[in-house]
């Protein structure tokens, strides 16, 4: 298959795990201190370096079909989630997930939170703040790269799609010197669970033994599918939202 | 002991999400799948996506019904 569409997949779904470190670590380093955030960072970024190391090559040693029907599940599980959220989000359902007011509660809580010197660090909080930040959102870009890369046998692909990704929004960031609030996140994130749907169900059929009509071109045909079946549960759900009275209550954000 | 708890919590909230029965339905739509390719010896290429549409629509559903 062309690496493009995989490049494509890659950058966008690791984008949006960057903008969501991004603005943690600007919360911590405008508010608190510089130094201590880069601290943060650079520990979480030999962790997860740590992680790929370890991870990586364990992956790669499965036979191919085990790892098309693990990672295939996988892939679908998460990109449902991802829909259904972004589905509930666009209906109303859900929140929208603001990055203005994820990067206000940061900076509420990283203000009043007392500074304390610890293990060399001279300000603990903020390099905590970084640090989880960025090892949560590179967990799941270091699951993503992995996930695609070695199922497509093109992990320099995939890498290029995510590096790409985060120098992308490092720059923008450094640009700005804000959180990135004009991205339209929740779009992203529907672009993003309809591939890992796709590829998940392809992968995942495979996997269990499934000949697909016409190879890797049915991808082709998935994904415009999955896509037509998600924009008709916004128009379904919209139509619902629309219909009930009074207006449906909203599902507090969780992420 | 909170830790172990809390690392556990952080993967099933990584893997499965706001609704377990998504994750539920696509490992039954492939333990399925792979019966019928390698017992009945039929191609189901077309199930685990029909599996996975029933799977959304049906949170969806559940989650929107109760508000």
């Amino acid at each position: 298959m062309n690496a493009l569409p995989l490049i494509l997949t890659v950058f966008v779904a690791c984008a949006v795990e960057a903008i969501e470190a991004l603005t943690i670590v600007m919360a911590a380093g405008i508010t608190r201190e510089w130094k201590s955030t880069f601290q943060g960072m650079a520990v979480a970024l030999v962790v997860l370096a740590a992680v790929t190391g370890a991870v990586g090559p364990a992956i790669s040693d499965l036979p191919l079909t085990a790892l098309r029907l693990v990672i295939g599940a996988l892939l679908a599980i998460f990109g449902l989630q991802w829909l259904r959220k972004a589905v509930l989000r666009a209906t109303g359902y859900k929140a929208l997930h603001d990055e203005a007011s994820a990067y206000l509660r940061e900076v509420t809580a990283a203000e009043t939170a007392a500074r304390e010197s610890r293990r060399g660090v001279s300000d603990w909080y903020a390099f905590t703040l970084a640090f989880k930040g960025v090892l949560l959102e590179g967990l799941e870009v270091v699951f993503i790269v992995i996930t695609f890369g070695d199922n497509q046998k093109d992990i320099g692909a995939a890498v290029i799609g995510a590096a790409a990704a985060i120098v992308v929004i490092a720059v923008a960031g450094i640009a700005v010197r804000a959180p990135l609030t004009k991205v339209p996140e929740n779009w992203m994130k529907f672009a993003v669970g309809i591939m890992l749907t796709s590829f998940g169900t392809f992968w995942g059929a495979e996997g269990a033994g499934v000949a697909w009509p016409g190879n890797d071109a049915a991808l082709l045909v998935l994904a415009p599918v999955v896509a037509i079946v998600s924009a008709a549960c916004i128009l379904w759900l919209s139509r619902k939202s629309a219909a009930a009275a009074p207006a449906p209550e909203k599902e507090a954000v969780t992420s | 002991m909170n830790r172990i708890k809390a690392f556990g919590a952080f993967w099933y909230d990584f893997v499965i999400g706001d609704d377990w029965h998504v994750a539920a339905l696509v490992v039954a739509g492939l333990a399925l799948t792979a019966i019928l390719v390698h017992v009945a010896h039929v191609n189901a290429w077309w199930l685990l996506p029909l599996v996975a549409f029933a799977a959304l629509a049906w949170s969806l559903h559940r989650v929107t019904s109760h508000k």
